[in-house]
């Protein structure tokens, strides 16, 4: 037991002369492993094909049954994200990131078994709860880290965190799919043997991720930094405790704010390949669209990194009044570039749209930090996940289902998402509304300095 | 850099590039690789 305390918060204090620069990385370990989320589909085809290698055969599993396990994961992601996060506050960020490897690498390594002796509980298990569970220990540990580290840059900090989440599956897809092909045989499927070394490989740069992290010693700043001497009115000098903010009307607004801007972005993101063949019969050809998707996901996480690090200069309101305006105007413009046939310009849109959703993940963290300070940061982001979750069942239900409702009236599919752009566009309407209504925390919501004392148990 | 917080020195300008580096290649190898399949759409 003495062994594991070198995980704990007070074993992670810097001592004077590290670098603050030390801790992105540590964080992008992290935050680049558990992107592979999005990747998980490049699984889903070869795993219906284990018994019948080159075909499905009736004993094979179906898409349907594979499509929960990404489900789980995320709705895993949440839940722990929710639950955990004055656990991951108080125990400080390598117990945290430790606590995910071991999780997120653990579900690899029980999903390979669970792949050997084809018995797909065992990958619902370990991808989905125990790797779901390792996704949001994962996603909110480096968080309030990087904004202590960077309080004169939270924005930028956590954004390039954020970022890695997002380019996570860049590395995950292309990986998968070589490893897959290096232990298929005629006989062999090759997912287990993939799922073995993927556990193996994220273990490893997810433990040196805990390994690097630190935490700053109390009261350090970085040098030549003095905080505003009248703070502006929309940033706080002080901290609300994890579950007080779940009273105040700001965190509801947030949730809003985020949910809306993540239900127009992932609607569209996971109907993109559809969407550009059909608005471009002729034009747009599968390979081409793959192109398009691709193209979107730079886009996403180039604006994580963008938007965020904009935000310090603007201001987190202001950021997502832009996100709002914009992505407005660009929805309502979609539909006129596919019935133009412009498909640079509805390249173009898409590419802006995604970078706001990429942007509004991203910027969220120093929102929070920004309304309810520093010290429960990581744990009420967590909380604010919820939102996401909400959201990644909105999004692709209201394009879907507007879509075929379309198609079943007589539209043309090119013209078939009009609507669900304009939809998309009023959703980020609600999105401007709440941000418009939020204003700064009551005082009485603020935690006393005995409080946090008591609390934290740490200096 | 020390695992503890006891006994470590200044951060050097290597540790920085090798963190970097650790993160920043596999990524580069990512962003390269969805930046060639991207090309398709216009080609």
């Amino acid at each position: 037991m003495r062994l594991l305390s070198i995980l704990d918060r007070s074993h992670t204090i810097a001592k004077p002369g590290f670098s603050r620069w030390m801790v992105p990385p540590a964080a992008l370990c992290i935050h680049l492993c558990i992107g592979q989320a999005y990747a998980f589909s490049v699984f889903n085809l070869p795993m219906t094909k284990l018994i019948g290698i080159t075909k499905s055969a009736p004993d094979d599993w179906k898409l349907t049954d594979l499509g929960w396990i990404f489900s789980i994961a995320i709705f895993f992601l949440g839940a722990s994200a929710a639950g955990l996060g004055r656990w991951v506050e108080e125990g400080g960020p390598r117990r945290a990131m430790f606590a995910a490897a071991l999780c997120f690498s653990g579900g690899f390594l029980i999903s390979a078994v669970g792949v050997s002796i084809h018995q797909l509980w065992l990958i619902y298990l370990g991808y989905g709860v125990l790797g779901g569970t390792g996704l949001g220990l994962g996603y909110i540990s480096p968080v309030s880290t990087l904004i202590k580290w960077f309080p004169d840059r939270p924005g930028m900090a956590t954004g390039m965190a954020i970022m890695g989440f997002g380019g996570g599956a860049m590395i995950a897809s292309p990986l998968s799919v070589w490893l897959m092909s290096v232990f298929s045989t005629p006989t062999h499927v090759g997912v287990a043997e993939t799922f073995v070394v993927l556990g193996l490989v994220y273990a490893f740069f997810m433990l040196v991720g805990a390994t690097i992290v630190r935490v700053p010693a109390p009261g350090w700043k970085p040098a030549g930094y003095v905080p505003l001497a009248e703070p502006k009115k929309l940033v706080t000098t002080r901290d609300v405790y994890v579950y007080q903010a779940l009273k105040t009307p700001q965190f509801w607004m947030i949730w809003i704010v985020l949910c809306m801007n993540v239900t127009a972005g992932i609607g569209v993101l996971g109907q993109a390949s559809a969407m550009s063949q059909e608005m471009f019969p002729g034009r747009v050809t599968a390979a081409a669209a793959g192109g398009f998707v691709g193209l979107l996901s730079l886009f996403n996480m180039a604006g994580r990194f963008f938007w965020a690090s904009t935000s310090d200069h603007i201001g987190r309101k202001n950021t997502y009044f832009v996100f709002f305006a914009l992505g407005f105007v660009l929805y309502a413009l979609v539909p006129y570039f596919g019935s133009a046939g412009n498909l640079t310009l509805f390249v173009l849109c898409f590419g802006i749209i995604l970078s706001m959703y990429g942007g509004g993940f991203a910027t969220v963290p120093a929102y929070l930090k920004d309304m309810f300070g520093t010290r429960y940061v990581g744990a009420i982001h967590g909380l604010l996940l919820t939102a996401w979750s909400v959201a990644g069942v909105l999004g692709p239900v209201l394009v879907n289902y507007i879509r075929q409702y379309q198609i079943d009236s007589g539209v043309p599919k090119a013209q078939a998402y009009n609507v669900t752009m304009y939809v998309m566009a009023g959703l980020l309407v609600v999105g401007f509304i709440a941000n418009f209504l939020i204003k700064a925390v009551d005082d009485r919501h603020h935690m006393e300095l005995e409080t946090v004392d008591d609390l934290v148990g740490v200096a | 850099m020390s695992f503890d917080n006891d006994g470590g020195s200044a951060t050097t300008p290597l540790e920085l590039a090798l963190a970097w580096g650790f993160v920043g290649i596999p990524l580069l190898w990512g962003v390269y690789g969805t930046l060639v399949n991207a090309m398709k759409l216009f080609q």
